[in-house]
């Protein structure tokens, strides 16, 4: 096996058969990213639980009873739930990866494997929790007495859209910020007002003449497709569901080509 | 292993380009300044830290690549093992390589001794089944046994140091890349390592091994090359590179002389350097005159700072005016004289470094004089060569029986 090193061209794609060598990379960092967090915490992994659970019962009582909002036939608070927890997933993501490469700084620095790897880690840790309160909403579901129809297959098929478009996101957000550290700065505050004009504590049916505006954010696109799928909502439009999967894809690639592009010069800048 | 050679190099070039002037690195910064002059473009000074650099290895040869600072030695790696990617040329790799640049990158405080043996073993390229099988080998080289489920956070920096290492000796690739660590450890964990990377060699494997210290390299190394300025100027046998590196301290000495081509600010420079005497006995006091140039712009006061040296190159020790609570003013010039006491030096040439420091360095005269310490043994029995040739200095000692 001969290994040929050449000065970067100007469009890198990654390479595919590394990438697929060195997984095991992968798996270890994020088995650390999930050792990490809940070594050293007394009540551990309950803390995946606690955090949607408190942040849709304050929007329960915010939206639902405070403003008198409404979440339709489901209960404000598992409709709530469901959409901190698909929320969560793409927020998680994209706040561990962004700032993943700059926190391993020496690594980058020092050592070779294929930088895509970090920020795609973070991936593993965040669904893990996902997977854990996904568990919670299934009580929840039971407990409310909420009948799961068919659509319920399409499941698999959001989470994978949610977790391609974080990736995306996360990817060019942790090359960026090798470069200018202010997108640490500037995203937290980005998800914040994300998450206020994402249907994500209230519902689309709520907010009247302004739902064309909603309708331009394909996060609401996602919501509406996790919801109906978990809660059995009103079907959004073939489009949205469409155009979810479209928007995930693209935004993958895009994150890719970044990255791709920087790549090469982490060593020299970071 | 089908390739002709290990490692094949023609042409490697690597520049770094420096920006001029003040280059933003915030984003609203970059932003304004393209708003303000939209069709201004960044003037870059380029500096090539390596340039046209052929290389041939042929497979288990262990070369030492030697050179002075910022000769492009450790770029030379970097682009080997892929951290970063060169500007120009074409490089073939005949297999894995893996690399031991620096003991320890990726080990992580929280993870204990095992989870850190895997994280790190996979992070160099070790798959799973390589981990495993040789994991008993990895932890009783470190000598970790008993604190293998204790995070390496509780570690003693022995301990930590001796893991990391043990991890990256047992790599198996093919071609081994080695910055400097070899220098961990206690002197018998020194010794077990260099073993390891000598059998590493023997059974076949490439080496290449930077060194600022001779001593490891020609114990090591079956052949080496020799970098500077960023160009390769000279590949074979150990001495001979050796010999070039001497040299080319000489050259540099002669260079430095003038202050203009020295680094540093150069608010202040030193205008005149010597020992009072250029030979000297190994017990004698070491005397180094200055004399320092006056610029009334420099506020506050600087200190004075001299290093000597080998003739390889290494600190044998570092004099800062500071530590002693001599500080000069900028506004008169200034002479004086450091001396050493008490530090009996083996006989063998030795060059001295002034520096001149306030909150950074205003000037740095490496090599800015030299001076011989004559073959002779302060003690008062004579005996073979044997007793004093290990070691660094010679020492005031005595033994006492009781």
């Amino acid at each position: 096996m001969t290994t040929v090193i050449t000065p970067p061209g100007r469009l890198n794609l990654p390479a595919w058969r590394e990438l697929w060598e060195a997984r095991e990379v992968l798996y270890r960092f994020g088995l650390r990213d999930v050792i990490l967090r809940y070594r050293q915490t007394a009540i551990g992994v309950a803390w995946v639980v606690l955090q949607p659970l408190a942040a849709a019962g304050i929007f329960a009582i915010v939206f639902g009873q405070v403003a008198n909002l409404s979440s339709g036939a489901v209960p404000y608070f598992v409709f709530s739930f469901a959409g901190m927890l698909v929320w969560n997933l793409f927020n998680g993501i994209v706040s561990r990866a962004s700032p993943s490469l700059v926190a391993n700084q020496a690594l980058v620095a020092k050592v070779f494997f294929p930088r895509m790897l970090v920020p795609l880690s973070s991936v593993l840790s965040v669904l893990l929790d996902f997977l854990v309160a996904s568990g919670m909403l299934v009580v929840l579901l039971v407990l409310y007495g909420i009948p799961v129809g068919w659509q319920v297959l399409t499941l698999p098929l959001w989470v994978a859209a949610a977790v391609v478009l974080a990736s995306g996101v996360g990817l060019a957000g942790a090359a960026l910020t090798v470069k200018y550290r202010d997108v640490n700065y500037t995203l937290p505050w980005l998800m914040q007002i994300l998450l206020y004009a994402t249907p994500v504590a209230y519902s689309l049916d709520e907010v009247g003449d302004l739902r064309w505006l909603f309708n331009l954010n394909p996060l609401t696109w996602l919501l509406e497709c996790f919801r109906w799928a978990v809660l059995g909502t009103e079907m959004p439009p073939a489009w949205q569901m469409g155009g979810i999967a479209a928007v995930a894809v693209a935004a993958f690639l895009a994150g890719t080509l970044v990255f791709q592009k920087m790549e090469r010069g982490f060593a020299d800048v970071i | 292993m089908t390739a002709r050679s290990a490692v094949l190099v023609r042409g490697l070039g690597k520049s770094y380009r420096i920006a001029k002037g003040d280059r933003p690195n915030r984003i609203t910064e970059a932003l304004v300044q393209r708003l303000r002059h939209p069709w201004q473009r960044t003037t870059y000074e380029t500096f090539e830290a390596l340039q046209d650099v052929d290389l041939e290895i042929p497979w288990g040869e262990a070369v030492g690549i030697v050179g002075r600072n910022g000769a492009g030695k450790s770029t030379l790696l970097k682009i080997l093992t892929r951290i970063t990617a060169p500007t120009a040329g074409r490089i073939e790799l005949g297999g894995r390589i893996g690399s031991l640049l620096e003991v320890g990158t990726g080990f992580h405080p929280e993870l204990t001794g095992r989870e850190n043996v895997y994280l790190n073993g996979t992070l160099l390229g070790m798959r799973r089944k390589e981990i495993q099988r040789r994991f008993d080998e990895i932890v009783d080289f470190a000598g970790v046994e008993k604190f293998l489920d204790t995070p390496v956070k509780r570690y003693s920096s022995g301990m930590y140091v001796r893991l990391a290492f043990s991890v990256a000796a047992h790599l198996e690739t093919e071609i081994l890349a080695i910055d400097e660590v070899l220098a961990v450890g206690d002197a018998e964990f020194q010794a077990k390592s260099l073993a390891k990377m000598r059998e590493a060699a023997r059974s076949g494997r490439t080496v290449l091994y930077v060194s600022h210290q001779a001593q490891t390299v020609s114990a090591l190394c079956s052949s080496a090359i020799f970098l500077d300025r960023g160009r390769l100027t000279f590949q074979g046998p150990v001495e001979e590179a050796l010999t070039e590196y001497r040299r080319t301290f000489a050259d540099f000495h002669q260079a430095q002389q003038d202050p203009s081509r020295r680094a540093g600010t150069g608010e202040l420079r030193f205008t005149e350097a010597q020992v009072a005497e250029d030979t000297m006995e190994p017990t004698a006091d070491k005397v180094v005159e200055f004399a320092v140039g006056a610029n009334a712009d420099v506020v506050g006061q600087y200190y004075v700072s001299c290093h000597i040296n080998d003739a390889n190159g290494n600190v044998v020790v570092q004099c800062d005016s500071r530590l002693v609570g001599t500080w000069l003013d900028p506004a008169s010039p200034q002479r004086g004289a450091l001396t050493i006491k008490d530090l009996w030096l083996k006989p063998g040439r030795y060059t001295f470094d002034l520096y001149l420091c306030k909150a950074g360095i205003l000037d740095a005269w490496e090599g800015a004089g030299a001076f011989e310490i004559l073959p002779k043994a302060p003690y008062t029995e004579v005996t073979s060569d044997e007793a004093l040739s290990h070691g660094m200095v010679l020492a005031d000692f005595e033994y006492e029986k009781w």
